[in-house]
């Protein structure tokens, strides 16, 4: 572990950081995108308007700026990539550089078959959906290039059942399942109705594992950190669902979209990526930090040494 | 003859039977049956009437085009929207009125002249439109910004298509029966048109007086249905006698379709 800290890059790190931050300004301009029904303002792809300068007017502007955005976050991450594989040692994280270019790129594909479908077979859906796990991604990225990942960390045992790796792997799936709900509402698939009662499993999944951190691993910081962030996350994103929806409604017969809706629908959407990215942060710090199953039977039972 | 002969030109005799039914254009609607007579114009009738809105009409609102300077450029005094356009009278404009069914399997040719839809002042003019399956819709970009042209359809093709400043005509067909297509532009998102399709020439738009005929009609009994954007549609049976014209008053609640 103390080999693993000297290999520390802190240039690698501040730019896993910094591709993380483009890619939550992609996740707001998407969300503009589709705020503003500006999904088919520009009708061809990969070019805008025939070239990659069009006339920046009206849904152009946020269509393309999209597009744009895109582009240089796909850059960025194949960068990461690159050094990545060039610098860590680790093979997971270097192969999972190489699966966030995939992500990026399928993204990509996606975006410009939501528009050339004119929004069809859940293309939207699944763009927002992909989006979503691509910054979950590199969110991770940023985790495991950081000193603090990379340190001799103290590990506290786990004595409640079910494990607190369980809890939080159904809490982030559920986080996950309720953003698929809120995309299929928000690209008007489904009605509200699975995304409200989605509020409520995200609400009862996050105290739960909020409980649970807080019971078992009240003394480990960096655990009570993410039970912290985790609920004051979700709270938040409650009170921005109830906000969100209530612009839709109250905005309804207006004849463009108003800029209430557009600034709750937008926001919500982005602490809904947040939301998710914290929620994979927890699972992430739960490996890290707490002992699972075997490799606590190992701890307490060790092999027993060979007769010589 | 003998047998093998017989079986042949028995078989000959049913394809060709076959091929010519399928060769027979069968009348929408009721498929198969004989084709009705054409309209006698000695004892055509009409059906006229009014489309009211119950209630207050909502306060337009002002539509906001800051987005795109040569939209706002085009009305400094601001524009409202014309979604829901009734009168102190409560006559409701932008109604469709159509002959939904009543008319057997008669075939009505499309007309050759094509319905023109501008987009001017970054608005659709008119701001709800009929034709008859077949005819031609041209689109024009009256304005110096871009378009795009995005027909949203259920039962005709969908299509997205660019229209530059000065562009030319976008034209298209629909090939089926439909009521409600919208015709929008998601660069300017307040921009929106609505279009019925018929396979007969008995529809009307109504004006700003709520008013509409549909004449030349033969007698028989119809149902006649209303559609608007907001509102939804309302119905109604009507019998026509020779040479007859009646008049009928469709009625659009404030809280949706009316009576």
């Amino acid at each position: 572990m103390a080999d693993s800290t000297q290999r520390f890059n802190r240039a690698l790190h501040r730019y896993a950081i910094f591709v993380a931050c483009c890619t939550l300004t992609l996740l707001i301009a998407g969300a503009l995108v589709t705020s503003n029904q500006a999904a088919l303002s520009v009708p061809d792809w990969p070019l805008s308007y025939g070239s990659l300068t069009p006339p920046m007017v009206g849904g152009i502007v946020y269509e393309h700026t999209h597009r744009m955005i895109a582009a240089v976050v796909g850059l960025l991450t194949i960068v990461l990539a690159v050094w990545l594989w060039r610098s860590d040692e680790r093979r997971w994280v270097r192969w999972l550089g190489l699966a966030a270019v995939a992500a990026v790129v399928a993204q990509g594909v996606l975006g410009g078959l939501t528009v050339l479908l004119n929004l069809r077979y859940g293309m939207p859906v699944a763009h927002a959906c992909l989006g979503q796990i691509f910054f979950g991604t590199v969110i991770g990225l940023a985790l495991f290039t950081s000193r603090w990942w990379r340190s001799e960390l103290a590990r506290t045992e786990d004595h409640g059942r079910p494990s607190i790796q369980a809890i939080a792997l159904l809490n982030a799936g559920v986080v996950f399942l309720q953003v698929v709900f809120g995309a299929a509402f928000r690209h008007k698939d489904i009605s509200i109705v699975p995304h409200l009662i989605g509020a409520v499993a995200v609400l009862a999944t996050t105290v739960w594992t909020a409980l649970a951190l807080r019971r078992r691993f009240a003394s480990a910081g960096a655990l009570d950190t993410a039970r912290v962030m985790l609920h004051s996350v979700v709270g938040v994103q409650f009170l921005l669902g109830i906000g969100a929806y209530w612009s839709r409604i109250a905005t309804a017969s207006a004849p463009q979209p108003m800029p209430v809706m557009v600034t709750l629908t937008v926001t919500h959407t982005v602490v809904g990526a947040l939301t998710f990215a914290c929620a994979i942060a927890v699972v992430l710090l739960c490996y890290r930090l707490v002992p699972k199953g075997r490799e606590e039977a190992r701890e307490h039972n060790p092999a027993p040494a060979a007769i010589s | 003859m003998n047998i093998k002969t017989a079986v042949i030109l028995g078989a000959l005799a049913v394809l060709a039977v076959g091929a010519a039914s399928c060769g027979k254009k069968a009348a929408p609607g009721n498929p198969g049956e004989p084709a009705a007579q054409p309209v006698n114009p000695a004892t055509a009738g009409a059906i006229i009437g009014t489309v009211k809105l119950e209630g207050p009409a909502p306060k337009r609102q002002i539509i906001n085009m800051r987005e795109d300077p040569a939209c706002a450029a085009s009305h400094p005094q601001g524009v409202l929207d014309d979604q829901i356009i009734a009168d102190a009278s409560g006559d409701l404009a932008n109604v469709i009125v159509y002959v939904k069914e009543g008319l057997g399997n008669r075939v009505f040719p499309a007309p050759q002249k094509a319905l023109t839809i501008d987009q001017r002042g970054c608005v659709y003019v008119p701001h709800v439109a009929a034709l008859m399956v077949g005819q031609t819709l041209q689109v024009l970009n009256s304005d110096p910004t871009v378009h795009n042209v995005h027909a949203e359809a259920q039962k005709n093709p969908e299509s997205n298509t660019v229209q530059l400043a000065g562009g030319a005509p976008i034209e298209m067909k629909f090939d089926h029966a439909e009521v409600g297509i919208q015709l929008r532009c998601d660069v300017h998102p307040w921009m929106k048109c609505y279009l019925g399709v018929f396979w007969n020439p008995y529809f009307q738009v109504t004006g700003p007086n709520g008013s509409f005929e549909l004449k030349d009609l033969p007698p028989g009994t119809y149902t006649i249905e209303a559609w608007h954007e907001k509102y939804g549609t309302v119905s109604q049976q009507v019998t026509l006698g020779r040479k007859e014209t009646k008049t009928v008053e469709f009625a659009f609640g404030t809280g949706g379709a009316g009576s």
